[in-house]
């Protein structure tokens, strides 16, 4: 799926990374616990996430994941902006709950991980 | 000894901002230096929950990447309060962060476990009063 399809999907706004929308993701996570996504995440390229802060965007640069998605309209600080730009990566925000943003991606044909 | 390189870094423990900087440093280096994306991969997350670690428990410390013909190892110190009991530290789920940290996103027991699971070799040294050095190794060719 292409980053573009996940924010109309999810009715979401671009923050920033919006030259990078072209870029096809297999596969995604949602979590609010970076331990638990640095623990258990294995090639997801998406990360939705309510948690707003800078080690968001570091745990999802560690990961190689390529796009953040901002749940229940939670929105990023200038200082993480910043950061996204610098590393590349796509910010998107949009208004859904987390199980409902999922819910979306994955009856979409976004799948998530093969235990 | 056979030729390596070394990346050090000091860890800002005042700032939990800045926390992963040298994880992020490390990965670029890597980079450069050609090795295999997974063996980075690996290497980066083991880093960056140390990094982590040390910015909530330690108050920063220093951490050296070396970088070997056929393994890379991490080596980080603090001068923290030390772990009183290794095993029980080592055990998924078991934490000592407090509930600021763990709004944060952190301090779900996972640290130590994970870097052990990242790497190919891990061994803590630590005091209680005095620090932590916890060394891990990624081979190359395994």
């Amino acid at each position: 799926m292409k980053i573009k399809t996940l924010t109309e999907l999810l009715d979401a706004e671009i923050i920033c990374g919006a030259e990078h929308l072209e870029r096809d993701v297999q596969s995604a996570c949602g979590s609010d616990m970076m331990s638990d996504v640095l623990a258990y995440v294995k090639n997801q390229a998406v990360l939705l996430t309510g948690l707003v802060n800078s080690q968001v965007i570091r745990t999802a640069e560690m990961m190689d994941m390529i796009c953040i998605v901002f749940v229940r309209s939670k929105r990023p600080t200038s200082e993480m902006i910043e950061i996204a730009n610098e590393c590349g990566m796509v910010m998107l925000c949009t208004e859904k709950r987390m199980y409902d943003a999922c819910g979306i991606l994955y009856s979409n044909g976004l799948g998530g991980t093969k235990v | 000894m056979s030729d390596f390189i070394d990346f050090h870094f000091d860890v800002d423990g005042e700032n939990f901002v800045s926390a992963g900087q040298a994880s992020v440093q490390i990965k670029k280096n890597l980079r450069e230096l050609g090795l295999p994306p997974e063996i980075i991969r690996r290497i980066s997350i083991a880093m960056y929950e140390g990094e982590i670690n040390m910015v909530i428990h330690a108050n920063g410390g220093v951490a050296d990447v070396l970088v070997n013909e056929d393994k890379i190892e991490i080596v980080l110190e603090d001068k923290g309060p030390g772990i009183a009991d290794i095993d029980l530290a080592m055990q998924e789920g078991f934490s000592t962060a407090t509930d600021r940290v763990r709004a944060l996103g952190f301090g779900a027991g996972m640290g130590l476990p994970n870097m052990k699971r990242y790497t190919d070799e891990m061994k803590i040294e630590s005091t209680v009063g005095v620090g932590t050095k916890i060394t891990m190794c990624v081979y190359l060719n395994k």
